[in-house]
């Protein structure tokens, strides 16, 4: 099961997930990045059924960038999450559902503010500021509805995922050892390490 | 010697051109004037009715003037039915844009799939191309007011001010006498707006002075006119259709450059 969860204040989003690619009793894989980049300030987290998780990621990903080209200038977040649910939709009552949750986060550079998207694999899809998806919702929404604030700093959400850190670990029967932490704000997308929190 | 190779618009003549294009192109020439004229609040477009006739209930008729979508207002030159069926198909894609991505389509993108499909006609199918030239005026978040003119051959361009139909390189060339020019290069970090110095009331003046030359009939008058407005209400795209008291309206305000001074 992965960990999948995001936070966004006005201008920033700080995205969570594990880097644990498990296969029946195996541990396959522990550096695995499961965000996928769809623009420069744009990005999405993806989990779900191994295979359709990187073939909807791919195809998204190639649409999103296509538009860029052909159009000298990118899609919002707003419209990158509509796009995106769209074609879970579509694919939802076809021959090839995809089985996916995403977090879809974004900084708008027309508007200057930061979005974050949860779409499940039924292709439902809010706008939040904080969400996640799979079992580690059961433990985190408990802390981060305890702890955000609309106005919360980037240092705060820092120390709200510190917090969701100890949960898991105390009360989560999966040992995350290491997380892909992503920012995203006016500047564009960058990676934290678990230090730097 | 010409006549052998314009019968069909998939050809090019032994000297590179398309005739049917051209000729396409010649019959909007005898079309009724559209103006368009960009101000930095907004865009003025004007076009004048061929078609008048007491018997005709012009309050129901939009002959030249169509609304595309929200955020884009398009005046047409040409065959009245071409012009309807590719104003349909405009309308179908802006709102399969709204639909896709929950948010207004942009103008140049709107005016480049519509000249994608012109353009298919003078190349692909054996029919002939559509004799409707386009003056779209619209706006977009990223780009602001823009004016595009789109011909049968499927090209277009982004003007300050243009002209299309008839006596139209006569219009263009007063336009360029009389526009403002002086521009301020207004940069943002997204925002790739040109600001001109022409005002809204200066746009329609010099829209009304423009018809005033154009426009064969000594005095204008609202029932061989078509007007609309494109500008910006509380942050959100506005357009308006004129009616026809509100162009008696206009054409009273601006008569001072409808009728020039030393005639009376």
């Amino acid at each position: 099961m992965d960990a999948q969860f995001a936070i966004s204040g006005r201008d920033f989003v700080i995205s969570v997930t594990d880097k644990g690619l498990r296969n029946s009793i195996l541990k396959m894989k522990m550096d695995q990045d499961k965000t996928c980049q769809l623009s420069s300030h744009t990005f999405m987290s993806v989990s779900g059924e191994p295979g359709d998780t990187s073939n909807f990621s791919e195809y998204i990903q190639g649409n999103v960038k296509l538009y860029s080209v052909r159009n000298a200038q990118d899609l919002s977040p707003s419209e990158t999450a509509n796009f995106i649910r769209g074609e879970l939709a579509d694919a939802l009552r076809s021959r090839s559902p995809s089985q996916v949750n995403l977090l879809v986060a974004g900084y708008d550079k027309g508007t200057n503010e930061a979005a974050l998207y949860w779409i499940d694999y039924l292709s439902a899809m809010a706008k939040v500021p904080f969400a996640a998806h799979g079992y580690c919702g059961y433990f985190l929404y408990a802390v981060m509805d305890r702890e955000y604030t609309a106005d919360i700093t980037l240092d705060g959400a820092k120390a709200l995922i510190k917090k969701c850190f100890e949960v898991l670990k105390t009360r989560f029967i999966i040992d995350y050892s290491d997380y892909t932490i992503k920012v995203v704000d006016k500047s564009g997308t960058r990676v934290l390490s678990q230090d730097e929190l | 010697m010409a006549r052998r190779y314009d019968s069909r618009t998939t050809i090019f003549s032994p000297e590179g051109r398309l005739y049917q294009v051209e000729y396409a192109m010649e019959a909007i020439s005898h079309a009724g004037t559209v103006i368009g004229v960009l101000s930095k609040d907004g865009i003025v477009l004007a076009a004048e009715r061929q078609a008048t006739s007491n018997l005709l209930e012009q309050s129901l008729d939009n002959e030249k003037i169509y609304e595309m979508n929200d955020n884009v207002v398009a005046g047409v030159a040409g065959h009245a039915a071409d012009a309807n069926t590719l104003i349909n198909q405009s309308r179908a894609i802006a709102q399969r844009y709204l639909l896709k991505y929950d948010s207004p389509m942009p103008v140049e993108q709107l005016v480049r799939r519509l000249c994608d499909m012109k353009q298919g006609y003078t190349q692909y199918g054996g029919l002939r191309p559509f004799g409707v030239s386009f003056l779209c005026a619209g706006w977009d978040s990223t780009f602001g007011f823009q004016l595009y003119q789109s011909d049968p051959a499927g090209n277009y361009s982004s003007w300050k001010a243009a002209c299309i139909g008839e006596n139209y390189s006569n219009a263009q060339s007063i336009l360029k006498q009389e526009y403002k020019d002086e521009e301020k290069e207004e940069a943002g970090p997204n925002v790739r707006t040109v600001g001109s110095q022409m005002t809204m009331d200066d746009a329609l003046k010099l829209t009304c002075q423009v018809l005033s030359k154009t426009i064969d009939t000594a005095k204008l008058s609202s029932k061989k006119l078509e007007f609309a407005t494109i500008t910006l209400k509380a942050g959100k795209p506005f357009i308006h259709v004129y009616t026809s008291t509100e162009i008696d309206e206009v054409l009273k305000k601006y008569e001072s450059v409808i009728k020039p001074a030393d005639s009376q």
